[in-house]
């Protein structure tokens, strides 16, 4: 039994956001972090282990090699094994390549009929929500999003989902993908005997020599060339101004809220 | 000194969950009550905080001197009082049985104290011993397989609530100063123990401190700790990787208070200009930063000589302490000046941090005691 985890290296967008004179985003001059979204499904990974002991934790990212920083990370925090795909050819990739890649990636190392792939909602820095889905089409799995519930039982798993009105509630046999939601869970800090330890583990990096023969991978269906969109620009909206609180009751407020915007001819 | 990518990440690590788990609400109660907290205490349990240092066999997490300094100095960065909390395991709690307990005793009471199940103290000062470790009163007196001990224990941090307590007394009243004591591990359920009121303390409140009275209390010779008489020397030994940290709680301490005025340095509008842009304002910081830089340094080059087996490590904790107490006192000193009125409020952080700063040049070894070390071995 496998839980693979794909997770995401981004800039931290809580600071100031760099975007380069071409529109796309400076990425070499902001801080990077975990994608918050999918620290959540690394836990989701662990949690389950604790149940299933016997479960192999296997984190998985394509991205340049400092990438290696964040994975040594996620094996600090207790999962077994990080591979990193990482090569030129995979370089510019937008959602539908990256997800060809990771499917392959996966594919490579075998899916296996009671693995399960956690992905995190969406990535703070594309917010797109579709490599985890696109990863379940291109290798075939039933996939369910916005998991805030994880339940395991064998080879069948009961998700929660939330969704804007509402929860949905679905079962779904193995092998399949998860995409977890902050929700889910709190995500464990890593340990300092993790950290003493992590480079132990196994890891191992995936260039493009090890899945050119993968299926999935055809020249033109990856990296800038194999991708159908296009950042046209990128920008940090303006900052918008602190909002006034009008106290009292409704009518009260009311009756400011009309006098402030007849002040400022507004209205 | 460069970090290694792994006390980098274990900096990362006690940095998030300080900044994430010391809430200002938990701040504020340990203040207001001055009383334990079990929940955080825990907490740390969980990640393996009380054994950052403690070896993996014995239930610790492996650590080495410098990651448990990064971590007493990023706890003490958010919260003084709560850097004591995972403190005391490493140092003096383990300290002395790690250096000679033998193999039954290790297993017996680190293992638990590393993963934070027992909690277990240091009495070494008395009324009348304090910087004067050697006027010891505290008796145990040998009687067949127990050892009967009397005395009094003061300004014990974590005694009432500790599981054990190691506890200095004198074995052998023929020899004088510093000779002749032992030290033994107490259970603090024995009969014949107790606690003296918790003290109200100016700063560090959160984790009470009282007197242990020791009234014929029968403690089996399986829990004498290390060689009869010789228990002083384990003392010094286990009191200088106290100081490190020690002085590792002054830095964080110190680095609290830079955080915070620069933050508020660059807020507060005075003469219609922020105050940072008065040169008055700004060389305060500049000369703050500096210290705290040069606090660091020394403390994080000591934890790694002393893991080396430096002979001078000795020398160099009491240096470390020196230096950093003093320094972080100085800093709190700018801190509240910085602050001017508000500096004075409880609401802010730098008035608890000011309270805080000022045991840390006087528990485990005054800064006149580090003075005396240095010297001492300088001029031997």
């Amino acid at each position: 039994m496998k839980y693979f985890v794909c997770v995401k290296q981004v800039p931290d967008t809580s600071g100031k956001v760099a975007v380069k004179a071409d529109g796309t985003m400076d990425r070499a001059s902001m801080a990077t972090i975990i994608n918050p979204d999918d620290l959540n499904a690394v836990e989701a990974a662990l949690t389950l282990k604790e149940a299933n002991p016997e479960a192999k934790v296997i984190v998985i990212t394509m991205g340049p090699p400092p990438a290696v920083s964040m994975l040594r990370e996620l094996l600090a925090m207790g999962a077994d094994e990080a591979v990193l795909i990482s090569g030129r050819e995979f370089g510019g990739s937008d959602t539908f390549a990256t997800s060809q890649i990771v499917a392959a990636g996966i594919h490579h190392i075998g899916l296996e009929s009671d693995d399960i792939i956690f992905c995190g909602r969406q990535a703070i820095d594309g917010d797109t929500a579709q490599v985890g889905p696109q990863i379940a089409e291109k290798l075939d799995i039933p996939q369910v999003s916005y998991a805030a519930d994880i339940r395991q039982e064998g080879n069948k798993l009961t998700v929660k989902r939330m969704l804007e009105d509402g929860y949905m509630t679905i079962e779904v046999r193995t092998p399949c993908l998860v995409t977890c939601i902050k929700e889910l869970n709190t995500p464990r800090y890593m340990t300092v005997k993790g950290i003493l330890e992590c480079d132990k583990k196994p890891y191992t990096v995936f260039d493009y020599e090890t899945l050119k023969d993968e299926p999935l991978i055809e020249p033109d269906t990856i990296g800038l060339k194999g991708s159908p969109t296009n950042v046209y620009k990128s920008f940090s909206p303006p900052v918008k101004g602190a909002g006034i609180m009008l106290e009292g009751s409704g009518k009260e407020a009311v009756s400011k809220l009309f006098a402030t915007l007849a002040e400022k001819h507004i209205i | 000194m460069i970090l290694s990518e792994k006390h980098q990440m274990m900096q990362k690590l006690f940095r998030q969950f300080a900044e994430t788990e010391f809430t200002d609400e938990l701040l504020d109660r340990l203040e207001e009550t001055g009383e334990f907290d079990w929940d955080i205490h825990n907490k740390m349990a969980k990640y393996g905080m009380m054994g950052v240092k403690i070896p993996v066999e014995y239930g610790g997490q492996g650590g080495d001197s410098l990651a448990y300094a990064l971590m007493v100095e990023e706890f003490a960065r958010v919260s003084p009082v709560l850097s004591i909390y995972a403190n005391t395991s490493n140092s003096l709690g383990a300290g002395p049985l790690l250096y000679c307990g033998n193999e039954e005793q290790k297993q017996k009471y680190v293992v638990p104290v590393a993963k934070g199940e027992k909690i277990l103290v240091f009495g070494l000062t008395e009324p009348g011993a304090g910087s004067d470790a050697g006027g010891t009163l505290t008796t145990a007196v040998q009687d067949g397989d127990y050892f009967v001990l009397n005395g009094r224990k003061t300004f014990i941090s974590g005694a009432p609530f500790a599981d054990y307590a190691v506890i200095y007394a004198k074995t052998d009243p023929t020899q004088k100063g510093s000779k002749g004591i032992s030290m033994f591990i107490v259970d603090m359920k024995l009969p014949g123990v107790s606690c003296g009121k918790p003290e109200a303390k100016m700063g560090i409140k959160g984790y009470p401190t009282s007197d242990i009275i020791l009234d014929d209390v029968r403690v089996h010779k399986s829990d004498l700790l290390g060689p009869l008489h010789k228990g002083f020397a384990t003392a010094m030994k286990t009191l200088d990787g106290g100081r490190l940290g020690m002085a590792a709680q002054a830095l964080g301490i110190a680095q609290g208070c830079l955080d915070e005025s620069v933050k508020y340095a660059k807020e507060r509008k005075q003469f219609g200009k922020p105050i940072a842009s008065f040169q008055a304002i700004s060389f305060m910081l500049a000369d703050m930063a500096t210290e705290i830089e040069a606090a660091r340094q020394l403390i994080y080059s000591t934890a790694v000589r002393k893991d080396a087996g430096d002979p001078e490590s000795s020398r160099l904790c009491a240096m470390c302490k020196l230096f950093a107490a003093e320094m972080c006192n100085r800093v709190a000193y700018k801190a509240v000046q910085i602050h001017g009125g508000y500096g004075y409020i409880k609401e802010y952080k730098v008035e608890r941090f000011y309270r805080d700063a000022r045991i840390t040049s006087i528990y485990e070894g005054t800064s006149q005691v580090q003075q005396m070390v240095i010297s001492g071995n300088l001029l031997k």
